[in-house]
């Protein structure tokens, strides 16, 4: 068993990554997701990881303007992408509608999730204009109308543990409008 | 790694080739709202060069130049939440380059660990060292035994940390832990929850005899109303979305600690115990963000584990737990059978009650410290809500091969008032009489401010008015809309209204300035300037040379919804914080001659105020329950919250943590389940996607009515307590929604779809 | 999580070689169960191609009415087409109860296809499951199996299969597009599963080295109506505890095709074919609906805490055909 770890190596690749408008060149380890190559590599704490595999949402950025899971998304799939995290909504200084949003509604409890849920809700607003349906947009489909009812299932993938669903779907809806 | 702005983001590098190195702190240079790069020493790094979270440093007058009055009203802490600078434990970045420790779980429950192959997996790259009770450092033994890691062979649970793998890189460790080969002696284990176990004990009930048990059994047995349930809850995780996490450094000056756990002061006493250290050689720095609830509450495994990482390595370590290893290490909520009888005359008051509850325990816990680790009977909820002549509670406690659970405060939480409510509600049904009406005929007979005849008949009154109570149909199972019947339901809560004590420490450092440091998690500046001031007058030193440090040592809770009050209240940091800054200030003055005896030997006073007992907080919540008459799906599409709010500074905010805590309610009463499996002990469940929690589109409308008065006003900072009250109380409104819709009572938790779904009509 | 290389071939072929060379190697697509299972120790590949930018990422629409669904394409982006969303309800539905909207922004048709059970002991490297060691036994048999199969499982396994979207194919009659070693070939889906047996390790007939390229669904009839239905323990992101996919066409008053699947029940899409029996000509009558339910699932033998799943897919059949027939009315 000795030998057998011995011979294995750790298999790294240089990817190119676009986080937030800035270009980076990172060597990773194959299996470094993009949450720990943001968090552990370019001090992009922003995204958090509160599972590690794809159930709470605390890990939501956006990948060529989709929003995923990075935990289960691996760094060297993703060269030449374009990545924004949380820290990157606010252009050029100017808060994104959605972090005004989230204070004026008190929907930030703990704080933990919140960087995930403004990542899906820039997701939410963009996947609506794009026309992409939900399990509850009627049938057969309308352009969806980002109700409450539209926004609570389609930010299902977000858990927040401190209960604040009513005021981040309130904030988002303002947002929407 | 190299990035095209290298020179500006002060990479360091790591110690030697092939080690990523971790980035320094680039986001708060090259935020656009920081001004670009700041020096060093700029207010940022405290004095042991660490960055700080502080939620009122040095670059809050940055942005607020920048961005004007934009933020009026909002804190400085929720911003950074919003913008990903908040920052938690595990994101403190030492100067030296980080190592990752992850630890190895038993997969015995029971039994001792006779060898592990730390020598092979020593030969993976990468890897600084593996620990285990072979070979780690001795520690001197906590009255918690669950934390002297590494310390005796004895495995008590499944999931226990034997081992621990530390290395270069989180790909590595992770790797590590998962190859680890543990050898075990394995014994028989014992697990599962029975009311008749063997080895159950009384840990306390009411006195027997004549106005007692006995007494309890004749009236029941007369009564002309008399009911026996029994009602079970599972296993509760707190599971924060947060993973408990630490960062630890052993520095000249000390170990040095971020920790996710707000109770600063406890962590810091407990490692100064465990590391045999003066509590002055142990910084611990809880951020401003973060867990702040349940099982964060008391340090855990993880942070003794960075500790002794960062010893023996002798480099900065960061653990965080898997999800999967919280469900085992981090503290649950006992599973419960509880009985409740419930005895009534003909006009439905209530003559006699008896309440006998079983929780768990591990093996491990001292069984004179009380059931459930930190709850004990306390004053009994029913008490409180209600007039029972006669009433019998017994406690029973059963040690099992399973972890510690961490607190249950069954009479008043969620589980008791589950419990106590849905019989309520019963006992209603069975005299005949709406549930409000019944709990209305027995309130306490005082008419006094703050007790229930005045607070919970008030929640209950306005409730059912906001609620559109009037003219219900108490039948149930009549009420259909397309293929869902609907029903509401009621259920009324108690809590108890007490902050936690406020601890100031107050240290003069080598740079001759006085560092007060207090437990709050953020604080408005002008009162952060009045502390200042105060401390200064005390010491007899300019307040230039005082500075306020926040959400250190003593502890910041940080919980569910967001506490931030608005400006031009009364000054309450200042009137809560004041006499501690003042007792430990005086008492520094006092050792300051010392100083001159002893030069160079850092001085440090402590000063705590205990909070005075504040009463009780009453409750009152609505549920509006619809299930499927196919699938028997149930879903909630409206809660209401009605509760005593005194004279809240901040009702918003106070709401905030309300709506919160009822959303949590909801998620236990439908979703959440802890599982076992007897053959091997431990959770089976251990993550998200098979310990299901609320989503979005579980979440109803869910609404807080905050009724002012005399009574005294829960604080919104006091996140466990507010979550205490507003949890109890969801689950029996929503179970008893349920039986009005259905007719079907459930009282096992969850109320999932398999209790329901073929005992429905179908037509 | 092991070591492991990763490749991404810019051709198909190019992948059929990478991982027919590579015993241990495994195609990756969106990677939300395969990084699951690797990073939780079920699967350790020595070497990932990726195949999530091969050009098979269209809905194509064939010649005869048909689709071609690419393999690689997201669930979302097949959601969102409109050709699915008009003429195949049941695909787009059951799309959109993939998962959440992240996992749909990622995951792939084929992976969803290619998921693994979710039952608590595969996924737990600590505990004996056969799925993952065969011989080492199935502790869900005799212990938590709240979830897990009530038909067409074997002693050697009870799991079921999580995929919302192979539902919607069994009832669809969709064919998979398959590549290997020996050429292109075509497998009916509902052959294209795997019955556990003795040696649940493999899920589906797919080879070392078989590439899924596509999904064939066949036309739609055009007074067909079709939906699918998903029922779980919360309301939103979460695997089926029962699912029914239903294709129904009814012409004046008579059943004239009907096409239905049920998941979460086996360790596959289960094609309910005695219940289509009684329906095929009968006339369109909630009785019947009913009756045609009640003899679903066929065979079904519960485990000791799962029967409620029974009354279960026989309630949300009926009332799926219910509601379907009053669409065609």
């Amino acid at each position: 068993m000795t030998g057998e770890l011995h011979t294995e190596r750790v298999r790294s690749r240089t990817v190119r990554l676009t986080v937030n408008g800035v270009r980076h060149h990172v060597r990773v380890d194959t299996r470094t997701s993009l949450l720990d190559t943001l968090r552990e590599r370019l001090g992009l704490t922003g995204a958090k990881k509160g599972c590690d595999h794809g159930e709470c949402g605390t890990c939501t950025v956006l990948v060529a303007g989709r929003r995923v899971y990075s935990c289960l998304t691996l760094t060297v799939a993703l060269d030449g992408a374009e990545v924004t995290t949380v820290e990157g909504l606010a252009a050029g200084g100017e808060p994104h509608p959605l972090q005004r949003a989230f204070l004026a509604h008190r929907a930030v409890g703990c704080g933990y999730c919140t960087p995930g849920q403004l990542c899906a809700a820039v997701g939410v607003l963009a996947e609506a204009d794009a026309g992409v349906p939900s399990a509850v947009t009627p049938d057969p489909a309308e352009p969806p109308a980002l109700d409450l009812a539209e926004i609570r299932e389609r930010m299902s993938g977000n858990l927040c543990r401190c209960g604040c669903y009513g005021r981040i779907a309130a904030a988002i809806a303002e947002v929407a409008r | 790694m190299h990035t095209d702005r290298t020179d500006r983001r002060g990479h360091r590098p790591g110690r030697g080739a092939g080690i990523p190195e971790r980035a320094d702190d680039a986001r708060w240079r090259d935020a656009p709202w920081n001004g670009g790069h700041r020096g060093e020493g700029a207010g940022r790094r405290d004095g042991n060069g660490w960055h700080r979270g502080e939620p009122d440093g040095g670059r809050d007058g940055d942005r607020r130049g920048e961005r004007g009055g934009e933020r009026d009203g909002e804190w400085d802490g929720e911003w950074d939440k919003v913008t990903g600078r908040a920052r938690f434990a595990a994101e403190y970045s030492p100067r030296a380059a980080l190592a990752y420790a992850v630890p190895v779980q038993a997969t015995i429950a029971r039994g001792e660990v006779r060898n592990v192959d730390s020598e092979t997996i020593l030969t993976l790259p990468g890897m600084l060292a593996v620990l285990w009770h072979g070979n780690a450092p001795g520690l001197g033994v906590p009255e918690d035994s669950g934390l002297a890691l590494f310390q005796s062979p004895k495995v008590a649970y499944r999931g226990q940390f034997v081992a621990a793998v530390v290395a270069e890189t989180l790909e590595t460790a992770y790797e590590a832990a998962a190859r680890v080969r543990v050898d075990y002696a394995a014994e028989p284990h014992d697990v599962v929850l029975r009311a008749d176990h063997p080895r159950a004990y009384r840990a306390w009930e009411d006195a027997p005899g004549e106005d007692g048990r006995e007494a309890v059994e004749r009236a029941l047995r007369e009564a002309r109303v008399s009911l026996d349930l029994t009602y079970t809850t599972p296993a509760y995780h707190h599971n924060p979305l947060e993973p408990h996490s630490t960062v630890a450094v052993w520095e000249d000056q000390g170990l040095v600690i971020y920790d996710s756990c707000p109770g600063a002061a406890a962590v810091r006493d407990t490692l100064a115990e465990l590391f045999t250290l003066p509590p002055s050689l142990v910084r611990v720095i809880t951020p401003d963000a973060g867990v702040g609830y349940g099982g964060a509450a008391t340090t855990r495994p993880q942070t003794v584990l960075a500790a002794i990482a960062a010893q023996v390595t002798g480099r900065p370590v960061q653990v965080t737990l898997t999800r999967r290893q919280m469900f085992a290490v981090t503290g649950y909520r006992t599973p419960l059978v509880q009985r409740v009888r419930l005895g009534a005359d003909g006009r439905g008051r209530l003559v006699a009650l008896g309440h006998d509850v079983v929780e768990q325990t591990s093996t491990t816990a001292d069984p004179a410290a009380g059931p459930g680790a930190a709850g004990g009977p306390g004053r009994p909820v029913c008490e409180v809500l209600y007039d029972v002549p006669l009433r019998h509670r017994t406690h029973t406690v059963v040690p099992l091969d399973v972890p510690a659970p961490s607190w249950s405060r069954t009479q008043g939480d969620l589980p008791g008032v589950f419990a106590l409510e849905s019989a309520i509600d019963e006992l209603a049904a069975a005299c005949g009489l709406d549930p409000i009406e019944l709990r209305l005929r027995n309130l306490p007979e005082a008419d006094r401010p703050g007790s229930a005849a005045a607070g919970l008949a008030a929640c209950l009154r306005a409730g059912a008015e906001r609620f559109g109570w009037a003219g219900r149909d108490p039948a149930p199972g009549v009420r259909r809309d397309g293929r869902w019947l609907v029903g509401t339901g009621v259920a009324a809560a108690a809590y108890p209204v007490a902050q936690s004590p406020a601890e100031a420490t107050v240290r003069l450092d080598a740079d001759g300035r006085f560092r007060v440091r207090l437990a709050a998690p953020r604080m408005r500046p002008e009162e952060r300037a009045a502390l200042t001031t105060i401390a200064a007058v005390v010491l007899g030193v300019t307040p230039e040379r005082v500075e306020i440090e926040l959400g250190g040592e003593g502890g910041a809770a940080a919980g569910p919804p967001a506490p931030a009050a608005a400006g031009g209240d009364e000054p309450e940091d200042v009137v809560r914080w004041g006499m501690p800054v003042v007792r430990a200030c005086e008492a520094l003055a006092a050792m300051l001659g010392e100083r001159e005896a002893h030069p160079g030997v850092p001085l440090e006073a402590r000063a705590r105020a205990d909070a005075p007992d504040g009463g009780h907080a009453f409750g009152a919540q609505f549920a509006e329950a619809r299930v499927n008459l196919d699938t028997g799906e149930v879903r909630v599409p409206r809660l209401l919250g009605v509760f005593t709010a005194g004279s809240a500074a901040d009702a918003d905010a106070l709401r905030a943590r309300f709506t919160g805590a009822m959303t949590l309610g909801l998620s236990m009463t439908l979703c959440e389940e802890g599982e076992l499996d007897e053959r091997w002990g431990g959770f089976l469940n251990q993550d998200l996607s098979h310990y299901l929690l609320a989503t979005f589109a579980d979440a109803p409308d869910v609404a807080a009515l905050l009724l002012p008065g005399d009574g005294p006003a829960p604080d919104p900072a006091e996140a466990d307590r507010l979550t205490g009250l507003g949890t109890s109380g969801t689950a029996a409104a929503i179970a008893n929604a349920v039986h009005h819709a259905t007719g079907i009572r459930v009282r096992d938790l969850p109320i999932r779809l398999d209790a329901l779904v073929g005992r429905l009509p179908t037509g | 999580m092991r070591p492991f290389d990763y490749e991404r071939p810019w051709n198909i072929d190019a992948a059929l070689a990478a991982v027919r060379d590579t015993p241990g190697a495994m195609y990756l697509g969106g990677g939300t169960n395969l990084i699951d299972l690797m990073r939780l120790g079920v699967l350790a590949p020595e070497l990932l191609v990726d195949v999530s930018r091969l050009p098979f990422d269209r809905v194509e629409e064939t010649g005869d009415g048909g689709l071609v669904i690419g393999a690689a394409v997201r669930s979302a982006d097949l959601a969102s087409h409109l050709g699915v969303r008009r003429r195949y309800p049941v695909l787009a539905q059951a799309a959109l109860s993939v998962g959440s909207a992240q996992i749909r922004n990622m995951g792939t048709v084929a992976g969803n296809l290619l998921q693994r059970t979710r039952c608590a002991y595969f996924t737990d490297v600590t505990k004996p499951c056969n799925k993952r060691e065969p011989g080492s036994g199935c502790p869900a048999v005799d212990g938590v199996h709240r979830n897990l199969a009530v038909v067409g499982y074997s002693p050697s396994c009870v799991a079921t299969h999580p995929s919302d979207l192979a539902v919607a194919f069994a009832a669809l009659d969709a064919v998979v597009r398959i590549e290997g070693a020996t050429g292109p070939r075509r497998v009916p889906i509902t052959a294209f599963y795997r019955d556990p047996g003795d040696d649940p390790r493999q899920d589906t007939v797919l080879e070392h080295a078989d590439l899924i390229t596509g999904i064939e669904v066949p036309p739609a009839g055009a007074a067909a109506h079709s939906a699918y239905r998903k029922v779980c323990d919360r309301t939103s992101f979460a695997f089926a505890v029962v699912s029914v996919a239903v294709v129904l066409e009814v012409t004046a008053g008579a059943v004239r095709d009907c096409r239905i699947a049920l998941g979460g029940v086996a360790p596959k899409p289960w094609r309910a074919e005695r219940a289509e029996e009684v329906l095929y000509g009968a006339d369109a009558t909630e009785e019947n609906f009913a009756r045609a339910a009640r003899t679903e699932p066929a065979g079904a033998r519960p485990l000791r805490d799962n029967g409620y799943k029974v009354p279960l897919v026989r309630n949300l059949l009926t009332r799926t055909l219910i509601d379907l027939a009053k669409k065609g009315a």
